[in-house]
């Protein structure tokens, strides 16, 4: 046994062990902390399958931002106690009937795959230098999965909007009710000033690498949004109110030029979705970078959760 | 030069896993916040920076290296103020146990 197979082995025994303990644990803090701890270990074992691109995703949406979003929803519980009823009886054991379903399920596709695994792999790397990318998996996400990858962005918003019509029908369109730590010349502030300006680049970085190695719209997106959050959070920019119009258009522009370059491939390529010959990697760069700004202050908004109150004149 | 090389990775990369054994102890075993915050603390500028140190040789070229190092820095800019954000509620609101 050498001693990669020994951390593999490690590694596989700590995420089952967070998992269960994620489960286990009594208190939703504790639980959540297990579940972004697990989200980081799930991210090493997808850099140990050579799965770059799923790590870095795992660990910005999977551990960070989820992360982020139940802490919130624990706050919002917390804020709310006294009319939580805990689940009755037939309800928890209809939970646990559908989650070993599930787990039966999976368990079955896993430990009993196909003689021959079906694979598109040698496909999509025979096809890859025609597109102009270095990047198997942006060559997926936009040239031959393209359309999933527009209903991906387009789930996002409408996930947004599910958030903002939580709010009451007086503060519609108010500032949403993101909890800010304002204190002149704390440690906080620093790091609000300090960190932002290192991440825009590294979000740059992440976007525009990601054409040619691991990396990516979704990734990069992430970033933004959590360097807003944290200039948010340290009350160095005031929380916008959601009827802002370069608000709704950053969330919406990355979108839209994905679903343009999409309706012009029609006319200009053979089909929708399709590139000009020659033309596909600038495409794609524009459409990242565009999908980037949107992705974040998506990300931003949903983290900084439904309207609570208007902005007063 | 190589061997060199690669005997510095193994002895600073090593030295590096050491501090965050100690340091994992200390945060199991120290009685309160701020005593497990130090120990936390630690691990992040001494047992991160002896790793870093000892990849750099095995870096992919200057820019490698240069990458290594400012997640050595960010790291250690993020934990310090995490570890002052902390240390900072738990002044205020008092220890929890």
């Amino acid at each position: 046994m050498t001693i990669l197979s020994v951390f593999d082995i490690g590694l596989a025994v700590l995420v089952l062990g967070i998992g269960i303990w994620a489960i286990a644990a009594r208190e939703a803090f504790a639980a959540i902390i297990g579940f972004v701890v697990y989200g980081l270990l799930l991210s090493i074992a997808w850099v140990r399958l050579s799965a770059i691109d799923v790590a870095l995703t795992e660990a910005a949406i999977g551990g960070g931002m989820t992360g982020m979003l139940m802490l919130g929803a624990v706050a919002r519980l917390r804020s709310a106690k006294g009319n939580d009823t805990p689940a009755s009886l037939p309800v928890r054991f209809a939970a646990g009937v559908l989650c070993t379903l599930v787990a039966a399920g999976l368990a079955i596709a896993v430990l009993s795959p196909p003689e021959v695994i079906p694979t598109l792999a040698p496909m999509a790397m025979e096809n890859l230098p025609q597109t102009g990318l270095g990047n198997p998996v942006a060559g997926v996400l936009f040239v031959y999965r393209a359309l999933d990858t527009l209903l991906e962005k387009v789930v996002l918003i409408l996930a947004l909007l599910g958030v903002w019509s939580l709010a009451p029908d007086g503060v519609w369109g108010g500032i949403p009710g993101l909890r800010v730590y304002a204190q002149p010349s704390s440690t906080l502030t620093f790091l609000a000033q300090l960190l932002p300006p290192v991440g825009i680049v590294v979000a740059i970085y992440m976007c525009w690498v990601g054409a040619k190695e691991p990396g990516g719209a979704f990734q990069g997106g992430t970033i933004l949004a959590a360097m807003w959050l944290l200039v948010m959070i340290a009350g160095l920019r005031s929380v916008p109110s959601i009827d802002q119009r370069w608000l709704r258009l950053l969330l919406v522009v990355g979108p839209v030029i994905f679903l343009a370059i999409g309706i012009a491939g029609m006319v200009l390529a053979t089909a929708f979705l399709a590139y000009p010959a020659g033309y596909a990697k600038p495409l794609i760069v524009a459409v990242e970078f565009a999908l980037t700004l949107s992705i974040g202050v998506a990300l931003g908004l949903l983290a900084a959760g439904p309207p609570e109150r208007v902005q007063r004149p | 030069m190589k061997l060199a090389f690669d005997i510095f990775t193994v002895f600073a990369v090593s030295a590096g896993a050491l501090f965050f054994l100690a340091g994992t102890v200390g945060l199991i075993r120290f009685p309160d916040s701020l005593t497990r915050l130090h120990a936390l603390t630690k691990v992040d500028n001494l047992g991160l920076g002896l790793i870093v140190l000892g990849l750099l040789p095995q870096a992919n070229g200057v820019f490698g290296a240069l990458k290594l190092v400012s997640i050595w820095l960010l790291v250690q800019l993020s934990g310090a103020i995490v570890t002052q954000l902390i240390a900072g509620a738990v002044r205020q609101r008092g220890p929890q146990q």
